[in-house]
């Protein structure tokens, strides 16, 4: 019904904090390139990947899973061109559905969605970390 | 039927991604979210449904089941034409910059 508006919501508010965990870590970056380096806000991290883009991986996940389940509500005639725009919206009684369909279904879509890219930003960090060190350990050796 | 051919789709552009350094170059990247995405979503939808109606979600009517499948195909047209938009915006491989 509009289960992806949840997930599209969600995806609002990540974008957002995308463009300033960006703003932070371009602003810790000339900071330390000018040997500021009052970085409280670690972002380049250690071992390669910032966070933004980590985030922008969520970013993607998110907006791209919400507009093919846009299209698809629009394939089954559950989005229309014209006002309310979701033909659930047009009676009470749908639309008392659609928002336990969105409390259901469409938080759980965000839950999963966000679960899921946690997993591999753990995966990810811990790829780094173990890159990193068998570099240490190669520079040890030499 | 949707959830399957999204998720054929996601596995095939993962392993693109992963083994053609022209893919990564191309953002083949967004592609593979994209299906990941949409594949979550509708495995939740899925699920719902598999609760719903229990053993009947696998004996599907051979007309929903074409319907889904166009659906499906359809899906990934659309996602195919919003990453090559996509990258004929980004322009990674400088193509517009050139001629400009």
């Amino acid at each position: 019904m509009a289960c992806f508006l949840v997930p599209t919501a969600e995806a609002v508010v990540t974008t957002i904090i995308t463009k300033v965990v960006q703003a932070k870590e371009k602003k810790a970056g000339i900071e330390k390139a000018e040997g500021l380096e009052k970085v409280e806000f670690s972002t380049e991290g250690k071992h390669g990947t910032p966070f933004s883009k980590k985030l922008k991986w969520l970013n993607s996940m998110l907006w791209g899973g919400s507009v093919l389940l846009a299209f698809e509500h629009l394939w089954h005639g559950e989005i229309t061109p014209f006002f309310p725009f979701l033909t659930a919206a047009a009676n009470p009684e749908d639309a008392a559905e659609m928002l336990h369909e969105m409390a259901t279904s469409g938080v759980a879509m965000a839950v999963l969605v966000t679960v899921v890219w946690g997993g591999i930003v753990i995966v990810s960090n811990v790829i780094e970390k173990r890159a990193a060190s068998a570099g240490e350990e190669a520079e040890v050796r030499s | 039927m949707t959830l399957l051919i999204t998720i054929l789709a996601a596995v095939v552009a993962t392993v693109i991604w992963y083994s053609s350094e022209k893919a990564r170059e191309l953002r083949v990247i967004n592609l593979v979210f994209m299906f990941w995405g949409a594949s979550l979503m509708w495995l939740v939808d899925a699920v719902v449904e598999f609760i719903e109606i229990r053993a009947e979600y696998f004996q599907p009517a051979a007309a929903d089941m074409l319907n889904d499948a166009f659906l499906g195909f359809s899906v990934i047209a659309l996602a195919l034409v919003i990453w090559v938009v996509t990258v004929l915006i980004k322009d990674p491989k400088h193509i517009f910059a050139k001629k400009g």
